[in-house]
């Protein structure tokens, strides 16, 4: 009995502790992309990392699909690398989406939802903005309304 | 103003709860009757008390006060009053208010009701009805609040605080944001008040089993005293589950009405415990037997009603029927750990005083038919249990989460209801005490050798699935056993008191409520059984994309797709309604009108089935989807529900038996005609 | 006979596109056959056949796609639980802990049995037998029944 209200407490606990919360390590994850490449945030060490969770079927989604990449093309020869994790699509819809936002950076599916439970994601999207010290600085629950916002998250967690 | 009022009204209760479970303690403990009368009326007061908050919320709700945080999330301008009122309950803080509310009702009731007898137990049922509602009040003065309002600090940002914040100014939105679309149900307006009632009342047997314990007592009057309290928690259990399942089959569009999804099972499983303990509390009344079970197992209810509770909004789990998470959660949590460890530790304590004349004649009497059913009972809840938490056990130990889906459930309880059935066809010729299986034997082979004609039926007609055959003969044995009681009962008092059947029929019944309210209620079982393994087996399905005029056929119907409508509804919908008409073995039955609402602000679809129901199916029609432009081509999905009606009409006759077990006795003073001859009341 | 049957079935396993493939495209019946038993982490608890959301659209429209190419119902799920995990599945797939959901109920049913036969035992042998008497006596313990009942109750 004891056992299984520790279980239930772990479940409580872990539903308390909703996302990965700014402040916490980030958790470390290898993403095969979509051309079959892996990029893994162990390689990403002391770079500000930009984690956005996304799907093509997320209509919120695409309000800040274009920002995400005015966002890198402003930032990638900065020391900020961008990553997108696909939750649960289809290839070719994610392809088709991914095409028709222009986005270039990498990009991949999350197989077997393993990132975004690592993350503890609620939804999509949401954007885990991590610092050069390997620790969430900035998390954004729901779509990013604006270039500015992704631009004030990267500038705090660089200034860490 | 109302807001001040009805929070103030609110701390003032929870105030007057603490207060009277320690005047009750201390009362009881030093033997000061004076303590102990202010805390029952202490108790008497919280109800008026909460009342007033309530009706406070309502004030808020109807009058469209957006400024407040509750009212600006359930409802909205478009919505009917009755919609607004009915809020109250839409939501997690409000919610919790009427749970209150409720209890506060049930815990007076039982404080007015006339003690002279059990004086011993009053303190400590004020106690644990005191220290339920206390908790039950904390979470709504201290987290989750009705009354908070929203503001806008100077930063720009949305607050939501009780008082005003320094630097803020109200923020007062035009609308509120809407109950949940799913919700706008009739039966989902009924739905949770019916579960909260049975949640609430099965805090009174609990609380009467804890004051027992603690005064040493005992005998089984606990058990009498709440016996009436129990069945009607148990009522309004079975009417909670019920109407949800009609809100599922109308609403959810799946074409079934029980998914086994966690929040359903949350409220099925202090039902299970709950009925096991209906049936083993007779086997304590009649032979002094179970004394440490039948507190287990009220123990456990009351644990269970605490987690059902706690499971649909702590955000544990996810689901379709689940409150926004909330930081209730470990406070539910240390709640549910703490009185179930206070409660075990203190039935261990008086464990010894507590044993009964355990004995058992013969496996096949009654009281050893009741030990059985206990035990399948209690087995599907332990699977329902492993079911809900897996998920959880896995994601902690593997970091994966895994699905347990209907399947795994209904394979694994499938034997087990089919044992209760079997257990149900037997018990009732089964007697107390000895029994052996020759005497059981020349009871049950005539209603036994009527009863294969329904399998040899079922085969005739060409039946193969042996569940079904297997399945359809139990419920076919337990109807006939139980309308064989009934006969036989009759008849003897035909004989004895030359009544004519049909009045000694009634006056059987009128005379030993309990018993056959029992069987009436074994007979809503059978009736649902049919309709439950008709869906389950016998289910058909189709999907098809047509053109207008085209059509798509399942069986014996045909369905002809004529034409669909869009148009929008001033409450903010966009209706898509196809017009589908269905033709059975090629004659006219009527139009179907299956259509997708598209709530427009919560951004939510809602497919609300085109149904055609008569007694032998449902013909379950839903719109899947459609093509926007030429509204030339829809999608359907087509169900074939055979004997789906069952279910309802089995939970009306069940509902229907469970009032007359209830039904209070005429005649007052029910102590002195309910020790029958060959019980007995241990006095240790 | 057995033997044949069993080539053709290693036969279907090892070339299912060649066996399976199909000329017609596939029915929603077919698709929704295999949704039936998947379920998408966006509508928990909620079976693919029925779900109601974009992405689960998309799920049946990929299942109709591998359909198309001859995949039988396993490989489209092997295929579903490589993209999105064991969680897509309707019952946790028998490997590892999840054993657990599989072997706790018999071994709780067997508990059960043995502390209910412990009891059943131990309540079968009474010190005295002070209550004899009051087993019925009259030759039709039903008739006895009723009629103490309602003596009980007149």
């Amino acid at each position: 009995m004891l056992g299984l209200l520790g279980l239930v407490g772990f479940g409580q606990l872990r539903a308390q502790q909703g996302p990965v919360g700014i402040g916490s390590r980030a958790p470390e994850f290898i993403l095969t992309t979509f051309d079959g490449s892996q990029v893994s945030t162990a390689d990403l060490k002391g770079q500000v990392v930009v984690v956005n969770f996304w799907a093509s079927w997320c209509k919120p989604c695409e309000q800040e699909a274009r920002e995400l990449e005015l966002a890198y093309q402003t930032y990638k020869d900065q020391g900020v690398a961008f990553l997108g994790v696909d939750y649960v699509d289809i290839e070719r819809e994610a392809l088709a989406y991914l095409d028709r936002f222009g986005i270039s950076y990498p990009n991949g599916p999350d197989l077997g939802t393993r990132i975004s439970q690592a993350f503890r994601t609620q939804g999509v999207p949401e954007t885990y903005v991590i610092g050069p010290d390997g620790r969430i600085a900035a998390v954004q629950i729901g779509p990013y309304p604006s270039f500015e916002a992704i631009a004030a998250h990267i500038e705090l967690a660089r200034g860490k | 103003m109302i807001e001040e009022v009805g929070y103030a009204a609110l701390v003032l209760a929870f105030a007057l709860a603490l207060y009277g479970a320690g005047a009750a303690a201390s009362g009881a403990k030093r033997q000061r009757p004076e303590l102990v009368e202010s805390a029952r009326r202490a108790m008497l007061l919280s109800w008026p008390l909460i009342s007033v908050a309530a009706l406070a919320i309502i004030a808020l709700l109807v009058s469209g006060r957006y400024d407040v945080e509750y009212v600006a999330k359930v409802t909205s301008s478009t919505m009917p009053t009755y919609l607004k009122v009915t809020a109250l309950w839409g939501g997690q803080a409000g919610s919790l208010v009427f749970w209150s509310w409720l209890m506060a009702a049930f815990a007076s009731a039982a404080g007015l009701r006339r003690w002279d007898r059990d004086r011993d137990l009053l303190p400590w049922v004020i106690v644990v009805t005191m220290v339920t509602l206390a908790f039950f009040l904390s979470l709504v003065i201290f987290v989750e609040n009705p009354f908070r309002r929203l503001w806008l600090d100077p930063l720009g940002n949305t607050l939501t605080a009780f008082l005003r914040p320094a630097g803020a100014r109200p923020l007062v939105p035009t609308d509120g944001q809407g109950l949940n679309p799913l919700l706008r149900h009739p039966g989902m307006v009924i739905h949770p008040p019916m579960l909260y009632l049975g949640f609430v009342s099965f805090v009174i047997p609990y609380a009467f089993a804890i004051a027992a314990l603690v005064e040493r007592r005992t005998d089984d009057r606990w058990i009498r005293v709440t016996r009436r309290w129990t069945l009607v928690a148990w009522l309004f259990l079975a009417l909670g589950l019920i109407l949800g399942g009609r809100w599922a089959y109308d609403v959810l569009g799946w074409g079934g009405y029980w998914g086994w999804d966690p929040v359903e099972i949350a409220a099925f499983m202090p039902f299970l415990s709950g009925t096991a303990f209906l049936h083993s509390v007779m086997v304590q009344e009649k032979k002094g037997m179970l004394k440490h079970w039948n507190v287990l197992l009220i123990i456990l209810t009351y644990a269970l009603v605490m987690f059902g509770t706690f499971l649909t909004r702590s955000g544990v789990l996810s689901s379709v029927h689940a409150f926004a998470q909330s930081a209730i959660g470990p406070m539910f949590f240390a709640f549910i750990g703490i009185t179930s460890i206070v409660s075990v530790r203190l039935l261990l304590d008086r464990w010894g005083s507590l044993r009964g004349e355990n004995q058992l004649n013969s496996l096949i009497s009654r009281e050893s038919l009741f030990l059985l059913n206990n035990f399948l009972f209690i087995i599907i809840l332990a699977v329902c249990f492993l079911g809900v938490i897996f998920p959880l056990a896995s994601e902690l130990f593997t970091g994966q989460t895994v699905t347990v889906g209907p399947e795994w459930y209904e394979r694994i309880t499938g034997p087990l209801f089919a044992g209760l059935l079997l257990l149900m066809g037997i018990a009732p010729l089964s007697a107390y005490g000895s029994s052996s299986w020759r005497l059981l034997g020349r009871q049950l082979w005539v209603p036994g050798a009527a009863s294969l004609l329904v399998p040899a039926g079922l085969l005739l007609s060409g039946v193969q699935n042996w569940a079904a055959v297997l399945g359809y003969w139990l419920a076919g044995l337990v109807a006939l056993v139980t309308l064989y009681e009934f006969w036989r009962g009759a008849v003897a008092r035909h004989r004895r008191h030359g009544e004519r059947l049909p009045v000694a029929l009634v006056r059987l019944a009128g005379r030993n409520r309990r018993r056959y309210g029992g069987y009436i209620i074994h007979l809503g079982v059978v009736l649902m059984a049919l309709g439950i393994i008709g869906i389950e087996l016998f289910q058909t399905q189709t999907q098809g994309t047509l053109a207008r005029g085209e059509q798509l056929s399942l069986g014996r119907h045909v369905l002809v797709y004529e034409g669909l409508t869009q148009f929008t509804t001033p409450d903010g919908r966009e209706i898509s309604r196809a017009e589908v008409s269905v033709y059975k073995n090629g004659r006219f039955e009527g139009q179907l009108f299956p259509r997708q609402d598209f709530f427009v602000a919560a951004n939510q679809p809602m497919t609300i089935p085109g149904v055609r129901s008569t007694l032998e199916e449902d013909l379950y029609v839903l719109l899947v989807g459609w093509e926007p432009i030429a509204q030339q081509g829809a999608t359907f999905k087509v169900f074939d529900n055979p004997l789906v009606n069952f279910v309802w009409l089995g939970g009306v006759v069940f509902i229907l038996g469970t009032l007359v077990a209830a039904w209070p006795d005429r005649e007052t003073a029910p102590v002195r005609r309910r020790v029958p001859a060959g019980a007995w009341v241990s006095g240790d | 006979m057995l033997l044949g049957v069993l080539v053709v079935l290693v036969g279907v396993a090892i070339f299912p596109s060649r066996a399976v493939a199909q000329e017609n495209p596939p029915t929603d019946d077919e698709v929704n056959a295999i949704a039936k038993g998947l379920y998408c982490p966006v509508c928990e608890n909620v079976p693919l056949d029925v779900c109601p959301t974009l992405a689960c659209k998309q799920w049946r429209d990929t299942i109709r796609e591998k359909l198309a190419l001859g995949w039988t119902k396993a490989q489209i799920e092997q295929y579903f639980v490589e993209q999105y995990g064991d969680r897509v599945l309707a019952a946790p797939p028998p490997h590892g802990l999840n054993w657990a959901v599989y072997l706790i109920p018999p071994a709780a049913f067997l508990v059960g049995v043995a502390v209910l036969v412990g009891a059943m035992r131990a309540w079968r042998r009474p010190p005295i037998q002070p209550r004899q008497t009051e087993q019925p006596t009259i030759e039709d313990p039903y008739l006895r029944r009723v009629e103490q009942e309602l003596q009980e109750r007149a």
